[in-house]
């Protein structure tokens, strides 16, 4: 029973990352950083969606500040949608980099509109990764909570057997 | 230890653990460098930027350059090129510039794949270029080409 509801839940979790590659939201990368987990860094890939988050949201900030104001300063917006490129395709966020590869093309283009479409287009990529990284995270720790309940339920089998 | 080998550099010894100096100005690939190098039984240390990387050297704008004859500290030197401040070519320049560190083999990191680039850096003395993002399979084939280079 216990072994069926485990490995149910694993596929759940297995599934949902899969269609997550299956959308272009992630790619090859993403598995490289999930590859990385291992008992001395248990909790890397939380980690590193964390600080994805946190640094990308403190650059869409800054993007939108500097397209905000009546002069654009190109070469700023370009160094900060370049920090944006890295830290996705380090993290394998596929389409994310894709609308960051379009911000720079606008942004070389001197075109303001296509910035702020671009940006636009950026921001809704964010979200949506942030909201299925935060579902993939409550997944795991639904997982990891699961398992200690029943080693748990297991353990307190066991003493009362014993005693 | 010494061993004939290579008649390039190289004369620093690895032992089991390799010392690497990690440079990068992103903080998530900084995180990532660090973990795929110690997966491959590297000490690491990291540097934000390339003034702080040549602090840690001992190259320092302050530092005195009392490091004649002191050995390096670390055995290989891992580089992000696009950086602000320093690009990873300036970096590189200054430790070739370096008698102490100059042997030091320096590896560069880049996310353009570009070839007036790959050959600047080459040229100006940098080990290997390698393509961001970083896989493990990366770090594995860097540190088998750099033991090689030793024996």
């Amino acid at each position: 029973m216990i072994q069926m509801a485990l490995a149910a839940l694993k596929t759940q979790l297995k599934n949902f990352v899969q269609s997550m590659f299956d959308e272009g939201v992630l790619d090859s990368q993403f598995s490289q950083i999930q590859a990385l987990q291992d008992s001395s860094n248990p909790n890397f890939v939380d980690e590193v969606i964390t600080l994805f988050c946190t640094d990308a949201e403190r650059i869409i900030t800054e993007l939108n500040k500097y397209l905000g104001y009546q002069s654009v300063d190109f070469s700023k917006l370009d160094t900060y949608v370049h920090q944006l490129k890295g830290s996705s395709s380090s993290i394998g966020a596929h389409r994310l980099k894709l609308a960051c590869v379009n911000l720079r093309q606008a942004s070389d283009d001197r075109s303001k509109e296509g910035c702020v479409r671009a940006l636009n287009s950026i921001t809704r990529e964010y979200c949506l990764l942030r909201s299925k990284f935060q579902t993939l995270i409550q997944v795991t720790h639904d997982l990891i909570v699961f398992v200690i309940r029943m080693i748990g339920l297991k353990l307190s089998d066991i003493m009362v057997k014993t005693l | 230890m010494a061993g004939g080998g290579c008649s390039k550099d190289t004369a620093v010894d690895f032992g089991d653990q390799p010392h690497v100096l990690a440079v990068d100005d992103n903080l998530i690939d900084r995180k990532l460098v660090e973990k795929l190098l110690k997966n491959s039984s590297c000490k690491v240390t990291t540097a934000e930027n390339g003034l702080r990387a040549l602090e840690y050297l001992g190259l320092g704008n302050d530092q005195r350059s009392a490091m004649e004859g002191t050995v390096s500290k670390v055995n290989l030197i891992i580089t992000d090129y696009c950086m602000p401040g320093m690009t990873g070519y300036e970096l590189l320049k200054k430790i070739k510039e370096s008698s102490v560190l100059k042997e030091v083999p320096v590896v560069i990191m880049s996310s353009e794949n570009s070839p007036t680039r790959i050959s600047q850096c080459l040229e100006e003395g940098a080990q290997m270029f390698m393509l961001k993002p970083l896989k493990q399979s990366d770090v594995k084939q860097l540190k088998c080409h750099l033991m090689k280079c030793r024996s």
